[in-house]
């Protein structure tokens, strides 16, 4: 529909074209080129700098355009070797973590949304309470260490990040769209609950899988904020982003120390190598990302209003 | 069907219905053991916590952490820089979505749209620690590329990481630099649903470019602009974390102009370990963001039933 709209607008955009018409369009373009330049600016300083020699960046600060071409920053992170370490359990907790997280939050999804089952109510808002009232970190971060022991434990990650009452409402607003005949057609055929869903709903909520499994691994790739909490120095594998976190406040964590008076530079990573982590922690997402980006939207714009 | 079904008891119910719970049961778990139980918890704010003892052995001292928070000045603070971000957060953030959104619409290169959107929505894309090093890059006073262009032009370097009355505006900045690509989405979504006719109707009767975005589009968008105004405004209390301990840092000296409620609960629980003045903390925010959620609720429901939360 939108998009027959939109024909509609084009076609009546090239009947006529006043003067107020020209004026908009002509900002439109010019706001949101400059507004674009914006937003990818910084990215292509890293991106820059990754290849810039450590010298040239202490000399004259981060580069815009390389001043001269170097892999001496990659050759340091290959040499280092830990962030393969971290690639590796990053993919792991993602891939592990978005399949676990999808398979409850599609049958909660179906099942909260089934007009028939008495308890739809009752559950929804179950899960639902917990986004208006919280405990708090500091009950959280006492339950996690002291009651669960995952002090140190990859679980105190790939647990929390698995689900959340936003995406199971959004997955319930997805499957609500399917008809109920669907269910009931099963249901005449004699499938049980479970083997409708399985075998006539999955199917059919392709793209709502895919929107919210995306949003799962980006929330499992961009991880850091459990790994602070629960992952001290005693882990020698640390996700992929609290890693680069470590990386790049490592120079703050010398500074702030005692003994950082006499820690000599060579301790303290280079500028070069802190932006080539960086490239190397978020291009896979970077890349990846144009050809997802619609699943986002069509998340976005379900999930928007409600919840 | 109706009546068959009210005459069942609970226990019926539960025994027709057992593979849809089932299928349940692993989510009400998991917000079981993640959400509610560390409820209980909040009753460390109430006492003086030491590891011995835990929870709820340490002794019971009543309201003296939330007290101590009171006097100290210290809530106040945190409730004022909380707020006050959020407020501006909130008010530009949506006013550069909908300014952005009626520009693309503008656009008819649909490739030029399509780029363009793509672009803006890579800085929601990445971490908030990808965030935090891009403005320390900018920033830094050593290597920055804010002070490397200014000593280029033969200007004095400038040093905001000692600066506390600059955080706001910085903050604002990467805030909207970060999320605009993505609040736009649904205020472009909403012009798009516009019924097209509407806007021929307009034309036919002569109405220019900026009578159709001030009397069709604009109007057409109120509903969304006030939902989505209201429940962002009823997560006021609710600090962005990430944006600011990634950005911002642990930084003393910036204290005063970046510390929200996120940040002290933060560093109270893992630097200083002083669970009940976190907890204090947390459960003073889980109130006052739970009494404004119901009301926004409310008020969501009087106007408009349809997209009330409950």
């Amino acid at each position: 529909m939108a998009k027959k709209d939109l024909d509609l607008m084009d076609s009546g955009a090239k009947i006529k074209l006043g003067t107020s018409d020209k004026i908009i369009r002509g900002f439109g373009y010019v706001f949101v080129t400059l507004y674009c330049i914006c937003c990818i600016i910084p990215f292509i300083i890293i991106v820059s700098s990754s290849f810039t020699s450590e010298t040239v960046i202490r000399a004259e600060g981060a580069q815009l355009i390389p001043k001269d071409f170097t892999l001496e920053a990659y050759n340091m992170v290959a040499k280092g070797g830990g962030i393969w370490k971290s690639y590796v359990l990053t993919i792991l907790l993602t891939v592990v973590g978005t399949f676990l997280g999808l398979a409850i939050i599609s049958m909660t999804g179906y099942a909260l949304q089934r007009k028939d089952f008495p308890f739809r109510n009752a559950i929804s808002f179950y899960i639902y309470f917990t986004s208006l009232f919280s405990a708090g970190l500091a009950p959280y971060y006492l339950l996690m260490t002291q009651t669960y022991h995952l002090q140190d434990s990859y679980l105190a990650v790939l647990l929390p990040l698995m689900m959340s009452p936003w995406l199971i409402i959004l997955m319930k607003n997805f499957v609500k769209a399917i008809p109920h005949e669907i269910t009931e057609s099963g249901k005449i055929d004699g499938a049980g609950d479970m083997k409708i869903f399985t075998s006539l709903i999955l199917p059919m909520i392709k793209p709502a899988l895919a929107t919210i499994g995306l949003f799962l691994a980006l929330g499992y790739w961009n991880e850091w904020y459990q790994s602070s909490l629960f992952l001290s120095a005693k882990v020698d594998v640390k996700p992929l982003q609290y890693t680069l976190y470590e990386i790049v406040n490592k120079i703050d964590a010398l500074r702030n120390s005692v003994a950082g008076q006499y820690v000599t530079l060579t301790d303290i990573p280079q500028q070069s190598v802190k932006m080539a982590n960086a490239v190397l922690a978020t291009g896979p997402i970077i890349l990846l990302y144009p050809f997802v980006q619609r699943y986002f939207i069509s998340g976005i714009t379900v999930g928007a209003v409600k919840g | 069907m109706k009546k068959q079904k009210s005459g069942l008891t609970f226990f019926q119910k539960v025994v027709k219905y057992r593979t849809l719970l089932l299928m349940c049961l692993p989510a009400i778990i998991f917000f079981f053991a993640f959400n509610y139980m560390p409820l209980p918890g909040i009753w460390v704010a109430f006492v003086r916590y030491n590891y011995r003892d835990g929870i709820f052995g340490s002794q019971f001292i009543g309201l003296d952490n939330f007290k101590f928070l009171m006097t100290s000045g210290k809530l106040l603070e945190l409730t004022r820089n909380t707020i006050l971000y959020n407020l501006v957060f909130i008010l530009l953030g949506n006013f550069l979505a909908v300014f952005v959104a009626i520009l693309l619409n503008e656009i008819r290169s649909k490739w030029f749209r399509k780029v363009s959107q793509t672009i803006m929505f890579l800085p929601y894309f990445i971490s908030q620690v990808l965030v935090g090093f891009l403005v320390f890059n900018l920033l830094n006073y050593d290597t920055g590329f804010v002070n490397g262009v200014l000593t280029s032009l033969g200007l004095e370097k400038w040093q905001p990481y000692a600066t506390a009355g600059v955080w706001p505006v910085i903050l604002v900045i990467v805030y909207l630099w970060q999320q605009t690509g993505y609040n736009s989405v649904v205020y472009f979504a909403s012009i798009m649903g516009i019924d097209g006719e509407i806007i021929e109707a307009a034309k036919v009767d002569g109405a220019n470019g900026f009578q159709k975005i001030l009397y069709i589009i604009l109007p057409s968008l109120r509903g969304t602009i006030v939902i989505l105004l209201l429940f962002a405004l009823g997560g006021i209390v609710k600090g962005n974390f990430g944006l600011f301990y990634n950005v911002v840092g642990s930084n003393p000296m910036l204290y005063p102009t970046t510390d929200i409620i996120e940040t002290y609960v933060y560093r109270s629980t893992l630097v200083d370990f002083n669970f009940s003045r976190a907890s204090a903390v947390g459960l003073y925010q889980s109130v006052i963001g739970f009494v404004i959620v119901m009301t926004v609720n409310f008020i969501v429901k009087k106007i408009e039933p349809d997209y009330s939360l409950f």
